[in-house]
Parts: structure tokens; sequence; C-alpha cells
């Protein structure tokens, strides 16, 4: 059968990815949550989660459905359709970003080859800014449909510094981007393949990005939003039940498709490091299967140090928050832009 | 019928709904997110007519920044169905007229232009690919394009100037 120049099996292909993608996004998100606790009570030298199931592997699950039995409260001067649209805009964005991650070597089989990717479009990483910029908007529905003070205003704070922080973190972006020459991620990878990963060419740009990206996620030091010292419990704060953990879910989907991006645009993605391994000769399922392996441990390693970061810095104040990201971080992306920009054609001409 | 034929009525009928739906909306609130709507099916018409760049930054640019504006003053100012002003009949029925006979005023001008023949091509051509764009923008085009970019700069300046506290 086919529908324009769709066929069957392109859609049942495009079905079979997507689905892992979404089941991987929240298998890892899960097993974050774990490892937050576990490496938090490593460094405050206790032992973290242990009780459900050996080492505590089941403790993400038992977290799940306590979640699941809590009781559901709306509150009753609050507006229940934008109240539902908050969490379900949160978990859709955080779901949507993966779509043109490559997530491994393509598959090369006797009918043709299947890319590990959803979508290999020609905007690529603009994708993933749209998708970041639209974002904003399931904590501020959320915050301001729950009619409470102390949501809005950590609504409003959240809005501001996601806001604020892309900025530097697309200008740190267009100097990766001139040197790769293309947006779409497949191409970002096989540049770093041929010429090496471009955190060793940007390494100003990769830790601006890195610092964007944490203030985007919002985690540590750059929790302001739910500051609760201060906010109480932050723009989630009528929330209960799974509301509550679709808010808390889609910020660990956010960090690991955050790790992913960052791993895709500065360390080279799924490929394999200091080897040449297209001379190995490897079953092509094999080598996809490696290269997914590659990709996942840069990305459990970054998961690691957000993190450690957590574990080791205090929350900024806001107007630290501020001064860092537009009077600090955008002068440094443009002195990093331009100097990148200079030096390429220094070195073309 | 093709499945760009159905996408394109899918979306046009989505866009007028959403669109109509901001003016009808008693609530600030629910107008911006119908905008926020509208932007997202125009962008679908965009990427029908393979002009991705253009679908793309239209969502970065108006959903994703300038409605978050939108929101922020109405959220601040605490806009909502109460502090709607109750409007006249008279200014409605206005309303209406000028707004119709802007219609008729459109319909009069493009009824008789070439734009049937000039019909776009669907999924096809490379003009809303970024290379393409790009080049055109650095080479034919590029007095205008950087003439523009200084404007925003002097606007840029101009907003930063008048929120500064003397």
């Amino acid at each position: 059968m086919v529908i324009g120049a769709v066929t069957l099996w392109f859609i049942l292909e495009k079905v079979i990815l997507i689905a892992s993608i979404i089941g991987l996004s929240f298998f890892i998100a899960m097993y974050t949550t774990l490892a937050e606790r576990k490496v938090a009570g490593w460094m405050q030298d206790r032992h973290g989660p242990n009780r459900a199931g050996p080492f505590g592997i089941f403790q993400p699950l038992a977290d799940g459905g306590k979640l699941f039995f809590k009781e559901e409260i709306t509150p009753i001067a609050s507006n229940w359709f934008l109240f539902l649209l908050g969490p379900a805009l949160a978990m859709i964005v955080a779901l949507v970003t993966s779509t043109v991650i490559p997530w491994g070597a393509p598959v090369i089989t006797a009918t043709g080859t299947i890319p590990l990717q959803v979508a290999d479009v020609d905007m690529g990483i603009l994708i993933v800014f749209s998708v970041v910029s639209i974002g904003v908007y399931g904590i501020m529905i959320g915050g301001w449909a729950s009619n409470n003070k102390f949501s809005l205003l950590a609504a409003i704070r959240a809005a501001s510094q996601m806001v604020s922080y892309e900025l530097p973190m697309s200008l740190a972006l267009i100097a990766v981007l001139f040197m790769t020459g293309s947006l779409k991620m497949s191409e970002i990878v096989s540049y770093q393949m041929a010429n090496g990963w471009n955190i060793v060419f940007q390494p100003l740009g990769f830790l601006i990005f890195f610092i964007c990206a944490l203030a985007e996620c919002n985690r540590t030091p750059f929790d302001l939003p739910e500051a609760e010292n201060e906010l109480n419990f932050g723009y989630h704060q009528e929330y209960s039940s799974m509301k509550l953990g679709f808010y808390l879910f889609a910020e660990y989907i956010n960090m690991f498709v955050s790790s992913a991006v960052m791993a895709t645009l500065f360390l080279g993605g799924y490929d394999i490091p200091f080897v040449n391994e297209a001379s190995w000769g490897l079953a092509p399922w094999l080598y996809s299967l490696i290269s997914f392996g590659v990709l996942m441990a840069k990305v459990s390693f970054l998961l690691f140090v957000f993190i450690w970061i957590r574990w080791t810095i205090p929350r900024f104040r806001y107007d630290q928050l501020m001064n860092l990201g537009w009077r600090k971080l955008i002068p440094l992306a443009l002195f990093n832009m331009i100097l990148s920009a200079a030096i390429l054609l220094w070195l073309k001409s | 019928m093709s499945i760009s034929a159905i996408l394109f009525w899918v979306l046009s009928i989505a866009a007028l709904f959403s669109a109509l739906m901001v003016v009808t909306s008693r609530n600030p609130i629910y107008s911006v997110i119908w905008l926020i709507v509208t932007f997202f099916t125009i962008s679908g018409h965009y990427i029908l007519l393979n002009a991705q760049f253009l679908a793309v930054v239209n969502i970065i640019v108006y959903a994703g920044a300038i409605m978050v504006l939108f929101l922020f003053v109405i959220m601040l100012m605490n806009l909502n169905k109460e502090s709607e002003p109750a409007r006249h009949r008279w200014l409605q029925l206005a309303g209406t007229a000028s707004g119709g006979a802007l219609m008729l005023v459109l319909v009069a001008a493009l009824k008789d232009t070439e734009l049937k023949s000039q019909q776009s091509l669907l999924l096809e051509g490379h003009i809303g690919l970024i290379k393409t764009l790009g080049q055109e923008l650095f080479s034919t085009y590029v007095v205008p394009f950087e003439l523009s970019s200084v404007l925003f700069l002097s606007a840029m300046i101009g907003a930063v100037l008048i929120g500064k506290k003397d």
C-alpha cells in the first residue's frame, strides 16, 4: 500500500523507532532519579535508597506507584483545563525533542538502510531549539492556572530564566555550525567523525552550552523556579498525584535529551573515539549496536555531571542568575562566535 | 485526495478556527493560547510548501518568544474575563462592519490577480531550504538584509535606553 511517497513499511519502521525512543526516554529518566539519589548519598557519605530490590533498583517503580495512588486535587479557584494542559505540555515537549537526534549508525540491511533517527530533516538542530522555546508554556500555563501567587511568581521566574539562557545557548551553537556547515544532525556527527570532536575546537562554546543547558532544565544551581525556601515549592506547588509526577518526570527526560543533544553536538555523537571503526569489518547491526552503546555511555557521563553539579554547587540568587546570563554569558558567547569566525576565515583563505 | 491535500485542508480549517477563537475568546489567556495554535498551523502550511526554515523560525520567534512576552504581560496584569471592559453594542456593530468592509476590499482586489496561475508547488523546490535561502539573502538581497539588521539593532538599543532608569 502506498500513500503518496510513503510506504506502509516506512510508517511501521518509524512507529517502532518512535515507540522505542519514548520507551528509552522513560527508562533512562526513571533510572536517573535513582542515580540522582544514589550519587547524592555517595557524596553525602550515606547509602541512598537501598530497600526496594537489590541495591534499590526497584525504587523508581515504588516512587511511581506512590505518585499514582496519591489523591488528585484540583484547586477550586483554578482553571481546570489549563491546569491539566500545563503538565501535559511539559511532558509532550520533553519527548518531542528527541526526534532529530541520531541514536546510532544506520543499520544496513539487504533491502536498504534504516537510519536510527526519526527525522533527519534539513533544519535538524533548529527543531530542537524551537521545541525548547515552546517548553516555557508548560511551566507558565501550569503556574498561572494554579491561581496561587507562589506558583505564578515561580512560573514567571522560570520563563524569564529560560528565555534569557536561550540566547547564549544559540550563540554558542552558531560557532559550532560555522565549523560543521550544516544544521543536519547526521552531518554534524559525520563531520566530527572525519575531523575530530567539536569540544576540542570549541571548549568555550561547550562550557557556555552546558551552563545554558543546566539553566534550561531548571537544574541546580539554576533551580530558582522551585526554590523551596523562597517559593514553598515553585510552579507545581498546587499539583499532586501524576500531574506532579509529569512535571518532575519531564525534568529528567529534559536532562536526558539535552545530554544527548550535547553529546551529538560536541562529543561526536555515536562516534567511537580514537579508532577507525569502519576498518573493523563488523556486521552492520553489531556496529550500530556498539555505536548506540557509545552514545549512551557519553549521555550517562553527562547525566552524572548534571547530578554531580547539583550536589556540589548551591543555588544562585535571582539577580546573580540574570547577571550571569546577560552580562557574562552573552558577551562571552559573542566573543567565542567572532573568534571562531575569524579563525575559520583565516584558515580557509 | 493526496496526503498533502488532506493536510492542507486540515491545517486550513484548524488555522481559521483557531484564528476565530483568538478574536472571540473572552479570556485574554485563552486568546493568547489560540494565537499560539494559529502560529503552529501556519508553520504547518510553510512545511507543506517546503519552506522549512521559515516554519521553524516562525515557531522560535513568534510562538516561542513573542507570545511568551504576551503571556507575561497578561499574567502580570492579571487580566481575565472580569476585567475585560464591557463593549457597547454599537461598537461591536461598527467593528463587524469595518472588518467586513476590509474583507470585501481584499477579496475584490485579489479576485482578478494572477495568483491562481502562480500556485506554489507542494513538496517541491529548494527555495525554502536554509542553504538556498542563505545564499539568496547574502548575495541578491544583501543590502536590504543588512539595513534591516541595523534597524533591529537600533530598535534594541532604543528599548534598552527607554527601559533604563535615569
